[in-house]
């Protein structure tokens, strides 16, 4: 073991990767330059010569040439510099990326990992701190991944890299630096694959990307309330491991599904409606969910402070459920 | 470089094949044994022909939502072409594309596609995938004359310009955007005039003269096969079918088709090339037509009998079979 940065872990991954199949390259706007914005891709360039691209800005192009050279057998490693910005591809995403299997009646693979910086970072209001899991997970054909710690960041971005079908990879800026022991040699994390965070006995939080952290902190909060609380990380939304959700709900008897984007028609309301389908007799509760309100992300810092959900608006929701 | 009897009977063929292709799929719709719609290709054959007459089997061809004629000239076979506008299990894309779709990658065929401009990026992909592998195959990308205004043109054609990449941009420019006349919306006449933004060659040709387009197209993929880069292609065409099928083109009248079904059909005109030079005997031109019809005769035979897909094949080809780590 030892320990990295969330971003250390990912630049770990990939040169691991780079190094392990010529097929693989990076293209993105100003990834060579610095680093990259988030430093992901720092030493790619001087590592791996001409298996970089650093591209004009222009989402559409860059996405649609990485569904180009995935259909004819590359394995692209895009970055959108934010998020926000893979609204300006979403024919490529959408239409062309995650459909070309299914239309072409499965002769078309297209093995690409789309890198989405998300979330709330430095504060740059509604156009540069957008989530957007659950558009994602609603378009069949691609796969939605939000690791939450240094360890899973690698793990499941050397796996996206070698997944034969697309990867919406959600990075939340916030926790680019956040630290944590990553397995030394092969590392390797399955995508649908979820993963208890922390065992407990009363409640299960089902909890998204920077909120497992806030969730396990929210936990120890708990523990003077007398509540044992199991944080369970999905890891990936899409496929979406049901099977470890359940079997927690179905074990505590009260769910509390977190996450950082809008809760309305996001990733935790398909996940609390698929607990009440499948776990409504070991309910002992109405399943909670904690996220976002409805608005776009503003800009002061006293604004965002009432939009993202803290560990105390985890610790609130769980007593409340309890109660 | 000068087309030789070979390369025109063999074109000659192929437009005869697509001709009739579309033909015996417009009688299966009214039939109602195809159905959704279908864009034809009739009036273009030469672009797609004298385009695809100058590729090797491993080259990348992207096309449109009109790309029947696409698929036959690089290679597709009509009768699994006709199952996939059935909807039929045997089809190009088992029944899940149609004919927007159609597809066949064993040929490098990576599919027709439905919507406008969005081959432009993946074509430069294709390119790109080659180059970084150091094989000297060419892509292709045709599209019409309405996807010039999209972004993905302006976004693809720089970054294939940007990188030297191996790819032909081909406009298959017919004039109308869907219902609406060109120019009705368009400020430049000539897409082949928007390749001086890209700092590449832009090329116009007669897009009914398939004479003109191969030897245009000959120029193209050679210099992108020897490391040139680039060239955006235009073919100044016509199509003798509306937009799609059950348009009322009230937007141009009867008269013009007429006009250029008599006097600038690519088929007439490559005819007279070849009788001119006593490479066309009325024999061979009957015969010619009569394999193209008789093939297109089998295809809805072979469509009409195939299987229909299954319930089970609703969720598969969603994404790959098994996610084992590779």
């Amino acid at each position: 073991m030892k320990t990295m940065a969330f971003n250390e872990a990912l630049r770990e991954g990939l040169h691991e990767e780079m190094a392990r199949d010529d097929s693989i390259f990076v293209i993105g706007e100003d990834v060579i330059a610095h680093g990259g914005p988030y430093k992901v891709t720092e030493g790619v360039a001087e590592r791996f010569p001409g298996r970089i691209f650093e591209t004009p800005i222009a989402e559409a192009g860059i996405v649609g040439v990485a569904v180009g050279a995935a259909l004819a057998g590359m394995r692209p490693v895009v970055e959108l510099m934010y998020l926000d910005f893979v609204t300006c591809a979403m024919d490529e995403v959408v239409n062309q990326a995650a459909k070309m299997r299914y239309m072409s009646g499965g002769q078309g693979s297209v093995p690409m990992v789309i890198r989405l910086p998300c979330g709330v970072g430095r504060l740059l209001a509604a156009q540069h701190s957008q989530i957007m899991e659950s558009w994602f997970m609603h378009v069949p054909g691609l796969q939605v991944v939000v690791p939450s710690t240094p360890a899973d960041a690698k793990g499941l971005f050397k796996t996206a890299i070698r997944s034969p079908d697309p990867v919406m990879f959600f990075e939340y800026k916030r926790i680019y630096t956040s630290k944590g022991e990553v397995p030394d040699g092969e590392h390797m994390v399955p995508i649908g694959l979820a993963d208890v965070k922390r065992e407990g006995e009363d409640a299960t939080i089902i909890a998204i990307g920077p909120m497992v952290q806030k969730s396990l902190e929210a936990a120890i909060t708990l523990e003077d309330d007398g509540y044992d609380v199991e944080v369970v990380d999905p890891r990936s939304l899409s496929p979406l491991d049901t099977d470890t959700i359940c079997s927690s709900v179905s074990k505590t008897g009260r769910a509390i599904v977190c996450g950082e984007d809008s809760v309305f028609a996001g990733a935790v309301s398909e996940i609390a409606a698929m607990i009440g389908e499948n776990c409504f007799h070991d309910l002992k509760a109405p399943v909670a969910r904690v996220g976002s309100p409805h608005v776009p992300m503003p800009f002061s810092a006293e604004l965002v402070k009432h939009v993202v959900p803290s560990s105390e608006s985890v610790v609130s929701a769980v007593q409340a459920v309890m109660s | 470089m000068d087309l030789s009897a070979d390369i025109c009977q063999k074109i000659y063929t192929d437009m005869w094949r697509i001709r009739l292709f579309e033909e015996e799929a417009d009688r299966q719709t009214n039939l109602g044994n195809v159905v959704g719609t279908l864009h034809m290709y009739c009036g273009e054959e030469a672009v797609a022909t004298g385009v695809c007459a100058n590729l090797r089997d491993d080259d990348y061809v992207l096309g449109t939502h009109r790309s029947h004629g696409h698929c036959l000239a690089k290679g597709a076979k009509s009768d699994r072409m006709m199952a996939e506008l059935w909807g039929k299990a045997t089809g190009t894309c088992k029944g899940k594309g149609g004919s927007m779709h159609v597809a066949d990658f064993s040929l490098n065929m990576l599919g027709a596609n439905g919507i406008v401009g969005a081959g432009i990026g993946p074509t430069t992909g294709t390119a790109l995938a080659s180059k970084l592998r150091g094989t000297d195959q060419v892509s292709v990308c045709f599209f019409g004359d309405g996807a010039a205004a999209r972004g993905t043109f302006h976004e693809a054609i720089t970054m294939g310009s940007l990188w030297t990449l191996p790819v032909v941009y081909v406009c298959e420019n017919n004039g109308y955007q869907q219902w609406v006349p060109r120019m009705n919306v368009a400020v430049v006449d000539s897409v082949a005039d928007m390749a001086a933004s890209y700092a590449i060659p832009g090329v116009s040709v007669d897009g009914q003269d398939v004479v003109e387009v191969y030897e245009a197209a000959a120029e193209a993929v050679k210099r992108a096969r020897e490391g040139g880069g680039p060239t955006l292609l235009e073919a100044r065409t016509y199509r003798f079918y509306g937009h799609s099928l059950g348009d009322e083109q009230q937007y141009r009248s009867a008269e013009e088709v007429d006009e250029w079904k008599e006097n600038r059909d690519p088929i007439k005109l490559l005819a007279q090339f070849m009788r001119d030079r006593d490479w066309l005997t009325e024999e061979q031109d009957q015969s010619i037509q009569a394999e193209a019809k008789a093939e297109m005769s089998a295809a809805t035979q072979f469509a009409e009998e195939s299987p229909w897909p299954s319930a089970e094949d609703v969720t598969t080809d969603v994404v790959a079979p098994v996610q084992e780590v590779a």
